[in-house]
């Protein structure tokens, strides 16, 4: 089979899957009894070996079937994770990791074995065996015994009817029909389990009536299942006929079944008065029946393993708790949701036009075309909002990775630490949090590395022993905060003047003058470390210095706060997208402009009379600064319009840093939140213009980039 | 442009006015045919980008055909529209043409190679019609930037 074209899928769900695992077992380290977190373990590695061996990936498969072994002996509780244990599985992971990669990138797995972990993976089962008892059987071989006992097709016997369920069953047989139970096994190589599953569904329910199924339907639908399931149905049709039915949906490995006897069926509560009399009406299989249910008795005792999750499943119908929630979503390429996005604003434009047209009419008959108008542009509006949002994605696709980078820190760095964090939901575009992630990784690497003392200097000074991380994550206004706190050691501001001083970076007595907070900045100089002992953790002099270039190529700014003994906070202000943002919208000569609200200052309203020359250029004098000029018209080449105020001009006033300079406009129109389009290739002549929007009625305004003025 | 020099099949050409001359566009290479629409100019740019436009909510840059080509400026009557080009790296470019035509089919046969000794850089070769001659426009050569 090729299964080249489910890759893409592979991959990005074996990337959960491993996200996941990862996440369990470090819950799981802190509650090594946890059962859900054990069960959702033994999931996804088994879901994980399931799609390995379904692509062909042997060395992935081997690694996680011996992985999923040991979970489960852990959930039949024959081995208790030790914390050596959990650095296996950490290894585990990362070498899976290590395979995902190369499947990534060549298709192919690769040809490291990993044999040392396997072994390790062995011992931890052999520690488990060396108990002694046979109920200690490692896994490897409870599973194919159950398998043999769903091969008979007996594993519909084990069911579990409820009240409902009988009274049903009860009433079909009064009603001349028969009570059938199947059990059918889906090919493993079959993709889609659960369209297949529906089918044999279909085909069932067109001969008869589904009971009850297990898994639950819902279950199945959610191909919660592994490579079988079975159905309680009752049906006029002989058995044959609904085995041949069943049997016909494609990829269907085997349909068995027999005619379900009540006696034998597993009751959830056996006091029941509709029982009796259903057991008497189908009195005639009691044969059969108990040869089954014999055979049943035999095959449950190794089968307990593979029924547990589905019995978890079932108690989890009653008990939400019981299980984490699916997400249901489907994945989309970021293309199709900008196309999606440009037909959006071509809609509004087109909308725009529409409300032009319905108001220049002042026929009264058009009040019901306004309504339309009215009501169209409402929907219009709502659809712009939920497209933008669909390209919003929380950031815990990217800090989910960090409790696991802490923990490993915590071992190389040999000190103790604990990362929380809040927020993870915090919603930004999809673009940003791609990039978000390595400088949040050299912020949290630098608290750790720098920041947090080791535990004999915290126990000095009085602090806990374990240092404390915080990463946290909020919306504020058009922006999201992301904030990296820790309670370590501050930042040693003579430490890092007599640094500066010593790479050359500042001059003694620059650095004499300098505030605390710009010496704080240097720290974002480039080529700037500040750890006495270089280590592979942090130190190496390029972190700090790229965190703030790729925070501020997203827009974004990065600053900090510190306090020698107490601690420091790195505070990250991202614009929650960048394909929008808040502007000025300006004429000059006639034509529109956007100027980033970001890099405004002030707005000025300016007497002619008070621009002064020095060195020939025009300046204002503003509140005891003096201020370059830089006149629009003539950077835009935009033709003069004399019109307004002849003795007062507008002047708005753009910061870069501590740079300053006032940009001579003709009028405001005021503040707006724009779309952001790229010129595109063919224009990449002109500096001063940063990109295009499309106005509310259709036409493109420039966005002025101020930066390139100042 | 060698796919279109070499190729024996007949190839669809979108046939337009500039002043008295008829040119035929490759028909691949063009996207859409707008009418005139408002236009915003675009600072620091060579002369014959006229401005960009909203195409379909896509920012789009349009050229003055004639003045690259070293023609009269443009007149803008109701007949002049946009040809809205595309290209694989330079992505949708707009032209601006007195007016379009016809489309028609040239066999690679009639079409008559122009030597660069010619001067006429922008005309690939001229293909011949019923209604006449109908010059090839080299559309590299229209939106390369170094002439």
């Amino acid at each position: 089979m090729d299964v080249s074209q489910y890759l893409d899928i592979f991959l990005d769900e074996t990337g959960e899957h491993l996200q996941s695992l990862s996440d369990q077992i470090m819950i799981l380290e802190n509650e090594p009894e946890n059962e859900d977190t054990i069960n959702e373990i033994f999931r996804a590695a088994h879901s994980l070996k399931g799609m390995a061996g379904t692509m062909g990936f042997k060395r992935m498969q081997n690694l996680t079937h011996d992985m999923e072994n040991v979970f489960s002996e852990v959930r039949n509780g024959n081995i208790k994770i030790k914390s050596e244990n959990i650095d296996v599985l950490f290894r585990c992971l990362d070498a899976l990791e290590g395979y995902t990669n190369n499947i990534r990138e060549s298709s192919d797995e690769g040809t490291e074995d990993n044999e040392d972990i396997i072994k390790a993976l062995n011992d931890i089962l052999n520690s488990a065996k060396s108990g002694g008892t046979e109920e200690a059987a490692p896994a490897e071989e409870a599973a194919p015994a159950a398998d043999a006992a769903s091969g008979d097709g007996q594993a519909w016997t084990k069911i579990k009817l409820t009240d409902a369920d009988t009274a049903a069953i009860g009433e079909a047989i009064k009603a001349g029909k028969t009570t059938y139970g199947f059990t059918v096994k889906v090919q493993e190589s079959c993709i889609l389990k659960a369209a297949r599953a529906f089918l044999v569904f279909k085909a069932i329910e067109e001969l008869g009536e589904i009971i009850t199924s297990d898994p639950s339907s819902q279950d199945i639908e959610d191909e919660k299942f592994d490579f079988e399931f079975s159905i309680i149905a009752v049906s006029e049709a002989p058995l044959d006929q609904l085995i041949a039915a069943a049997s016909n949906v494609s990829e269907i490995e085997s349909v068995a079944g027999g005619v379900l006897d009540l006696d034998n069926a597993q009751m959830e509560d056996d006091g029941l008065g509709e029982e009796a009399g259903a057991a008497e009406a189908v009195a005639d299989h009691d044969a059969a029946g108990d040869a089954r249910a014999e055979h049943a008795e035999e095959a449950h005792v190794p089968a307990t393993a593979t029924q547990a999750p589905a019995k978890s499943e079932k108690a989890g119908d009653k008990k939400p708790a019981g299980k984490p929630v699916v997400n249901r979503t489907v994945r989309v390429d970021i293309e199709k949701l900008d196309v999606l996005m440009n037909l959006v604003s071509e809609l509004i434009i087109a909308k725009n036009s529409l409300v032009s047209a319905s108001g220049s009419t002042e026929d009264r008959n058009n009040s019901e075309i306004t309504e339309q108008v009215e009501y169209l542009e409402s929907v219009t509006t709502s659809l712009h909002e939920s497209v933008m949002k669909v390209r919003m994605v929380p950031i815990e696709s990217v800090v989910s990775k960090f409790p696991r980078m802490v923990r490993d820190l915590q071992k190389k760095l040999n000190k103790k630490m604990e990362l929380y964090m809040t927020g993870e939901d915090t919603e930004l575009d999809r673009t940003v949090v791609d990039e978000i992630g390595d400088p949040l990784m050299h912020l949290l690497r630098n608290s750790a590395d720098h920041g947090l003392e080791s535990a004999e200097v915290r126990r000095e000074r009085g602090k806990p022993e374990v240092g404390s991380i915080f990463l946290d994550a909020y919306q504020e206004g058009n922006n999201v905060i992301i904030e990296v706190r820790d309670d370590g050691n501050g930042i040693d501001t003579e430490a890092v003047k007599a640094k500066a001083i010593e790479r050359g970076v500042i001059t003694p007595e620059q650095g004499e003058n300098m505030s605390e907070k710009e010496i704080i900045d240097l720290l974002f100089h480039a080529g700037f470390s500040t750890a006495k002992v270089v280590s592979d953790v942090s130190g190496r002099g390029v972190g700090l210095d790229v965190v703030k270039s790729k925070i501020e190529s997203l827009s974004g700014e990065v600053s900090v706060k510190s306090k020698l003994g107490e601690g420091s906070t790195w505070t990250i202000r991202l614009p929650l997208t960048l394909a929008i943002i808040q502007a000025l919208m300006v004429t000059v000569g006639g034509e529109k402009y956007a100027i980033s609200l970001s890099s405004i200052q002030t707005i000025e309203d300016v007497p002619k009379t008070s621009v002064k020359l020095v060195e020939n250029k025009e300046v204002i004098h503003l509140r005891g600064s003096v201020i370059p000029l830089i006149d629009l018209h003539n950077v835009l080449e935009a033709p003069r319009v004399e019109e307004g105020d002849p003795e007062h001009m507008i002047v708005v006033i753009v910061t870069k840093g501590d740079k300053q300079a006032g940009l001579i406009v003709d009028e405001l129109i005021g503040q707006q939140e724009i779309v952001i389009k790229s010129l595109g290739k063919y224009i990449n002549k002109c500096k001063t213009i940063s990109g295009a929007t499309i106005l509310g009625d259709g036409e493109v305004a420039l966005i002025l980039d101020a930066n390139v003025l100042i | 442009m060698d796919e279109l020099s070499t190729l024996s099949t007949s190839v669809q050409y979108i046939v337009v006015k500039l002043g008295n001359e008829r040119f035929g566009i490759n028909i691949s290479y063009v996207d859409n045919i707008v009418r005139m629409t408002r236009m915003t100019r675009v600072p620091e740019v060579a002369p014959y980008i006229k401005g960009v436009i909203n195409l379909r909510g896509e920012v789009v840059p349009v050229m003055s055909t004639r003045i690259k080509m070293g023609l009269e400026p443009d007149v803008e009557t109701n007949a002049t529209r946009i040809i809205i080009l595309k290209f694989e790296q330079q992505g949708f470019i707009g032209c601006i043409v007195d007016a379009v035509n016809e489309v028609v089919t040239l066999n690679a046969d009639s079409i008559e190679k122009v030597k660069d000794s010619e001067g006429d850089t922008f005309v690939q070769g001229v293909g011949k019609t019923e209604d006449g001659l109908i010059s090839v426009l080299d559309l590299n050569a229209l939106i390369n930037e170094q002439i």
